[in-house]
């Protein structure tokens, strides 16, 4: 076993930056070497990207194997680990050079340190909060080629996006967020999407918004939904439960509207206001709008 | 064909915050008054397989769980929700098992109820939340495993499922057996067990194992945790000041331009 770093990277993104970041130290603390191996998303198909890139880690023989928190990766990290007989970890916002995971349990009520048992350690992480390498060395690329799956029993046979344009939540300055509180999908298209024009802001939603069935499931943010570090973060209509709060740690300033003072969202505010929104936002407009002119 | 849906019994996350507390050295969360119920993934993966039964006809459901014997209730819901038999592996070695010995306990379970096309687990629990068990249980057995589905349907001898994806979503094609991680859509929210399905679960027969019947070593051996804490975060929030609404729009409108103006 070597003391290098593997980074499995789907996208070029912030989330790409953040894991070389994150390989680039943690092999400096284990006085390893960093490999990327970079994975096309269009053309991933699971059981073949999977075998081949098992052949190629079985090869490189590192220490750790990191990803992002995607959905292919996360849907190949434990089976990874498995094939090469190591330990997976996932959602982590800190790695150790004695594998040790630090990740949000318990709805994000919790913080755990996982102490991984075997090698490799194959950690998801929440890469978008990793700062980026410092620009030293950087990582030495690795192709996958690997045998292709002669008969494969899963085949990805449509891909179809659901995106409010080319930006990703995930790397957006400014999101209003609308909860069970807006009360149906007028509220989102009548009132918090206009207000989000106006400030530039991209939309998101809590689960119940989601489940409801009001807006598109790519919007919601959370603990299984988009893990999202705006600037400023408007929650509308939102109670914040725990698993909300667990998608929007890293936001710079929190603000709220909500018509119950108690709340717990606002235990996480820096301002808000205790009103109706069906009052505010309408009002709220006209003032942005004025104020900008 | 012949579905196994994979259920957990954990502390109801929906705890409010302020009443959670941990036993720091027994690195696990207090009971308190809390409820135990089902992981909410479960439920949705339970009423993924109602559904999917609904439409295509001749299916069996099987729900199993692992854990305390309290893990009896909540087969017992997932039979007044209309599974159609139930098993209970209990655990009585390691209060904390980890995913590996989790999916090492289900797969041994799974070959012992028959065999299954599909089995169904949730994306992640709301407990712990390692989100491994679907793919874990899927190299035990050696199967392939797609995850985050919301939907299937039976295509010929094949199933097609939809899966989300952070853009959109997926269809994939598969042909069991396969394992399928399931996830939260508007669509497969629980449904609710009549009162009478709920007394009527309560005489229906329940198959109990215990590990050492499956053969199977419960210490964890894939990792362990280290630590838990409780983190403390709270910052102090401005109520936007003003006597009036027009006031504390306006004050509100100005903030939030001065956050907005300066990115
Ligand atoms: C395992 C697990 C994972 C989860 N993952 C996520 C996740 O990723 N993301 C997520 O969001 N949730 C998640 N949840 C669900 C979470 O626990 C909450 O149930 C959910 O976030 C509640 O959504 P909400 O705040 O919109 O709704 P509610 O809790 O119903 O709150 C509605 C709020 O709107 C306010 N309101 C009502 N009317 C108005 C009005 N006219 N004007 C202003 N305010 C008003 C109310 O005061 C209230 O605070 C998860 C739960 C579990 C168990
Ligand atoms: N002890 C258990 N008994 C039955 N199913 C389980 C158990 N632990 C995990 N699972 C299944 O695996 C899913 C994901 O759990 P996890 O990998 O722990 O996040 C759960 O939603 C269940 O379907």
């Amino acid at each position: 076993m070597s003391n290098d770093v593997v980074i499995v990277v789907f996208s070029s993104d912030r989330a790409a930056e953040g894991l070389a970041g994150a390989g680039e130290r943690l092999a400096s603390a284990m006085g390893g070497r960093v490999f990327e191996i970079a994975i096309d998303p269009a053309e991933y198909q699971i059981e073949e990207c999977l075998t081949a890139l098992t052949e190629t880690c079985r090869e490189l023989n590192p220490r750790a194997i990191l990803l992002s928190n995607d959905t292919y990766s996360q849907e190949i990290a434990p089976r990874l680990a498995h094939r090469l007989g190591g330990s997976a970890v996932g959602d982590g916002v800190a790695i150790t050079a004695e594998l040790r995971v630090t990740r949000q349990v318990y709805g994000g009520k919790a913080q755990a340190v996982i102490q991984l048992k075997r090698t490799p350690a194959v950690v998801w992480l929440r890469a978008r909060s990793f700062a980026p390498a410092s620009g030293g060395q950087a990582p030495s690329p690795v192709r996958t080629g690997g045998a292709p799956v002669l008969h494969a029993q899963t085949r990805i046979v449509e891909r179809r996006r659901e995106t409010q344009g080319e930006a990703r939540l995930e790397d957006a300055r400014v999101i209003v967020s609308g909860g069970r509180g807006i009360g149906g999908p007028e509220g989102f298209s009548g009132e918090l999407q206009p207000l989000a024009r106006l400030l530039g802001a991209q939309m998101a939603a809590s689960r119940a918004a989601c489940d409801a069935g009001w807006v598109p499931l790519t919007w919601q943010v959370g603990q299984t939904g988009k893990k999202v570090a705006p600037d400023l973060y408007l929650a509308i209509g939102i109670t914040g439960a725990s698993q909300h709060m667990a998608g929007i740690s890293e936001a710079k300033q929190i603000a709220a509207i909500n018509i119950d003072r108690d709340a717990p969202i606002f235990k996480h505010c820096r301002f808000g206001i205790v009103e109706d929104y069906r009052k505010v936002v309408p009002l709220l407009r006209q003032k942005l709008s004025a104020i900008q002119r | 064909m012949n579905i196994l849906v994979c259920m957990k019994q954990i502390l109801d996350p929906e705890v409010p915050a302020r009443d959670f507390r941990v036993d720091a050295l027994h690195k696990e969360a207090e009971r308190g008054s809390a409820n135990l119920v089902t992981n909410i993934f479960c439920e949705n993966a339970l009423e993924t397989a109602l559904q999917f039964r609904e439409r295509a006809g001749d299916v069996k459901i099987t729900v199993l769980s692992f854990g305390a014997p309290s893990a009896e209730d909540s087969l017992r819901k997932a039979l007044a929700m209309k599974a159609d038999a139930a098993a209970l592996v209990i655990n009585e070695g390691n209060p904390h098992p980890d995913p590996l010995t989790v999916a090492q306990v289900l797969a041994a379970a799974a070959k012992r109820l028959g065999s299954f096309d599909l089995i169904l687990v949730g994306r992640e629990s709301g407990d712990w939340g390692a989100g491994q068990t679907g793919g874990l249980l899927a190299e035990e057995l050696g199967w392939p495993c797609l995850s985050f589905v919301d939907s299937i349907e039976s295509a010929g001898g094949k199933v097609r499922v939809k899966r989300q994806t952070e853009s959109g979503f997926e269809i994939v094609e598969a042909e069991p057996p396969v394992v399928l991680t399931i996830t939260n859509d508007e669509h497969n929210v629980p449904r609710i067990p009549k009162v009478r399905d709920v007394m009527m679960a309560h005489r229906q027969p329940l198959t109990t194992f215990n590990t050492a019947d499956l053969g199977v070593d419960v210490s964890s051996r894939y990792y362990e945790v280290a630590q838990l804490s409780i983190p403390q975060k709270e910052s102090h929030c401005e109520f936007v000041p003003g006597d009036t609404l027009d006031q504390k729009v306006d004050a509100l409108a100005r903030r939030l331009l001065e956050v907005t103006a300066a990115l």
